[in-house]
């Protein structure tokens, strides 16, 4: 016992924890609809990302039919094609992953766990989600205009995206910019929302070494995609005028079918630099919540304390701090001063370190633990397997040497897609199947979700593994049709066409896990209060599912870290984070 | 990209410093019982509003930070031309300096509770406010009489961008800054609560403003190009 009053083993009345004044709905429209309750909010950013995720899912089938048999589908041209990719990347990097992390766990999981009553800003929490909700129209509101949807690549490169005869002229790039800049208005809205309640929040005896790992995850992504989407959104602002007022800022002089456009002077490269300082970041932005929710996962599952409290905390900080720095290697191709790669290689590796620190700890919490198998624990399995997978092939591109000739192969799409694709959509599912019973008050099926984890969990690996080895066999990507090239072996259409039939199975099998969602919401068992037998303080609610104001009369107090798991000599094998200590054994 | 870099070496320093104060090297697995952390006590919601203030200049700063860090790397480059900088440009600094003065005047009036100083405070603020925006117009439209409003020029059209962006932040400051001020008038503004709820906008205003201010100094001090000689010093150590 190291820093404690003597009298802490007194319960203590929360009345010097200063209540809030709630936000109370009215009508069922301001309590469900124009919700200010971060929960309410939580659900709608979960079910709208959700839903334009599945349609991304959609669009990768189109390709992946184009790809593995090229010609079956005559709806999908070349032009089409692009489109797919482009919307597809978009899609999942930004409107699913972020705002599902972010505004759905982190609105959701916030105030839960750190014992607050609601998020500091209500109101503007509300607005956040009603204009990333604009966003999501906007975005998809690309498919129908004349045009369609721009065909740049989820990277917008310039001039590509900007020249007339990109796919989706006219209009497509425009609302692709717009899109994005409405979600990052919106983002940056409930960011602040999500930092200042985790600072100023937390109830009595909470201190930031007593947050979960999950929260540590959210509060760091969140200061990070706060000061990295600024690049994104100058990039776009800029964008949008080129292509609107017809100013120079990324684009050079050039020639488009044959006509000399009026454009001259602008830098692409500098375009480039400013989407990957957002870039970069974003990547972590998306992998430090997953990194957090795993470490919850294992914790309450594996009945074990966290190994390494401590050294999860600064890894996580040593990562978000990192990844600001390492941006330029994806544009090793970019034409760069030799040093300048060197610089961003080794800041890239070093980044190795944090990360396998946590992969580490995650390991050793499970080392002689009492592991069960729920669903959540094999979803938080299969995340660090394939976490482990798409990192070490990302230490090669990390690489200038090895970069250069991988680069714009299918090598790199099975890199990020492993590791920032599959890791945490895995991740998310398994945080789903987690805390489904405090959203709903109901588990999911277990059958239907064992189902769901092995179709997944196999079948992303038969996708990817396969993947990794046609880039390596030289097939480029963002290609329509490679036809016959004599470096391509034919073996590799053979594996493509595999890869397509088990991605349309894997797709499918999504199904089974809205369905799950659906059908437990009034057929799953009744879960009670904390059926997971979890320590933190989001299982600890009065209610379940808790109610608005989440407390009912008192906050709760905190009394111990978030990881009291089998400890020795007590009742139970948890012991909750507001369970004031024992007098007796104290 | 060096400007942005340099801005995120300060966001960490000044993490860096926060997190150490954070007690990050407790081993909360052996500390059991209530632990009170220190500026846990006083009223919140002062702190809370400060904090998200605080937190979006961040976010505010990133992006500014950005701007010229693109600005500046434009400059770099060999067909640069540089604009001549309209003379009202002067006058709109001495404007924004004069806003900001006002605005801590009145800081300073409603820690001493005199409402009548407040409320000349923050509508002298808003007088020069926008007068700075009515300024920044004029120096556009003499730009652009003088054949500069060109999409073609890059040098223009940053000036434009940067400005308007800058311009744009200031109006929505000049909402926070007529709602204080509307309260300020309120009849009910004599009671102690009413009275710390106007200081705590001011004092909010104040810090946007000075913000802005400091964001527009540099931005002046860029466009003028005094900073070329600090810009190639960058670079250099840089390349």
């Amino acid at each position: 016992m190291v820093d404690v009053p003597s009298d802490a083993t007194v319960p203590l009345s929360t009345a010097e924890v200063e209540d809030v004044e709630l936000y109370h709905p009215r009508s069922w429209v301001t309590k469900y609809v124009f919700s200010q309750d971060a929960k309410i909010i939580a659900i709608q950013y979960s079910l709208t990302a959700l839903a334009i995720g599945l349609v991304a899912l959609v669009l990768s089938w189109l390709m992946r039919l184009q790809l593995g048999f090229p010609g079956l589908v005559s709806f999908i041209d070349p032009e089409r094609y692009y489109q797919l990719i482009t919307m597809h990347g978009m899609i999942m990097v930004i409107y699913l992953l972020t705002a599902l992390f972010l505004g759905g766990f982190g609105n959701y999981l916030i105030p839960l766990m750190l014992g607050a009553r609601d998020m500091v800003f209500p109101y503007v929490n509300m607005l956040s989600y009603w204009i990333y909700l604009l966003a999501v129209l906007v975005l998809v509101a690309g498919f129908f205009v004349p045009g369609g949807t721009t065909g740049a690549g989820w990277t917008l490169y310039p001039p590509q995206a900007i020249l007339a005869n990109t796919p989706g002229q006219p209009w497509g790039i425009i609302v692709m910019l717009v899109s994005l800049i409405l979600f990052i208005i919106g983002f940056t809205m409930g960011g602040l929302n999500y930092v200042v309640t985790v600072l100023q929040g937390r109830t009595r005896g909470m201190t930031l070494m007593r947050m979960p790992l999950t929260i540590w995850g959210i509060f760091t992504a969140t200061v990070m995609a706060l000061l990295a989407f600024p690049a994104l959104f100058v990039a776009a602002v800029m964008m949008l005028l080129d292509r609107l007022i017809g100013t120079s800022f990324f684009m050079p002089s050039i020639v488009a079918l044959g006509e000399q456009l009026p454009y001259r002077g602008g830098s692409p490269i500098l375009f480039q630099h400013l989407f990957w300082f957002f870039g970069h970041p974003e990547v972590y932005i998306v992998a430090l919540p997953a990194f957090g929710i795993v470490s919850d996962l294992i914790s309450t599952h594996a009945r074990k304390n966290i190994f390494g409290y401590r050294m999860m905390v600064w890894a996580l900080v040593a990562i978000g701090a990192l990844s600001f720095v390492v941006w330029a290697h994806h544009m090793y191709v970019s034409g760069m001063h030799p040093s300048f790669g060197f610089f961003f290689a080794t800041t890239t590796l070093i980044i190795a370190i944090p990360t396998a620190i946590k992969v580490y700890n995650w390991v050793l919490t499970l080392w002689r633990g009492d592991i069960h198998f729920t669903l959540p624990m094999l979803f938080a399995l299969g995340f660090i397997v394939t976490f482990v997978n798409g990192g070490l092939t990302g230490l090669f591109l990390g690489n200038v040497v090895v970069d250069v000739p991988l680069s714009d192969t299918m090598f790199v799409v099975a890199h990020f897609h492993m590791v920032m694709g599959v890791a945490p959509i895995l991740v998310i599912f398994g945080a789903i199947y987690h805390w489904y019973p405090k959203v709903t008050g109901r588990m999911l099926d277990t059958t239907l979700g064992k189902l769901h984890f092995w179709i997944t969990f196999l079948g992303a690996y038969l996708i990817f593994f396969p993947m990794h080895y046609i880039g390596l066999m030289g097939v480029p990507r963002r290609y329509h049709e490679i036809g016959d090239m004599a470096f391509v072996p034919a073996s590799t259409a053979t594996l493509n066409g595999f890869i397509t039939v088990v991605a349309l199975i894997v797709g499918a099998a999504q199904l089974i896990f809205v369905f799950n969602l659906a059908w437990s919401l009034r057929r799953g068992q009744p879960a009670g209060g904390n059926p997971w037998r979890a320590t933190t303080l989001e299982w600890q609610t009065p209610e379940t599912p808790p109610a608005h104001g989440n407390w009912g009369k008192t906050l709760p107090v905190v009394y111990r870290w978030a990881y009291d798991y089998s400890v020795p000599g007590a009742a139970e094998d948890f012991l909750p984070q507001n369970q004031p200590p024992d007098p007796a054994t104290a | 990209m060096s400007v942005i870099v340099l801005f995120m070496v300060m966001m960490a320093t000044l993490a860096g410093w926060w997190l150490s104060h954070q007690r990050l090297t407790a081993k909360p697995w052996l500390e059991v019982g209530v632990i009170d952390q220190a500026g846990d006590t006083g009223t919140r919601s002062p702190r809370i509003a400060k904090l998200g203030l605080g937190a979006f200049l961040a976010v505010a700063g990133s992006l500014f930070a950005l701007l010229i860090s693109a600005y500046s790397m434009r400059m770099s480059m060999a067909d640069w031309r540089s604009l001549p900088m309209p003379t009202v440009l002067w006058f709109n600094t001495g404007l924004l300096m004069l806003a900001s003065v006002a605005l801590h005047s009145a800081v300073i009036a409603a820690r001493c509770d005199e409402p009548a100083s407040i409320r000349s405070g923050l509508l002298a603020a808003g007088v020069c406010s926008l007068a700075f925006l009515a300024g920044q117009v004029l120096a556009w439209r003499e730009l652009a009489a003088a054949g500069y409003f060109s999409a073609a020029n890059p040098a223009s059209a940053f000036f434009y961008l940067v400005t308007a962006i800058h311009g744009l932040h200031m109006l929505g400051g000049l909402v926070a800054l007529g709602r204080t001020t509307a309260r300020s008038f309120a009849p009910t503004g004599d009671t102690p609560q009413a009275s710390g709820t106007l200081r705590l906008s001011v004092e909010l205003c104040a810090i946007y403003w000075h913000f802005l201010l400091l964001v527009w100094l540099i931005l002046f001090s860029l466009l003028m190009r005094w900073t070329d000689d600090l810009i190639e010093i960058c670079r250099g150590l840089l390349s």
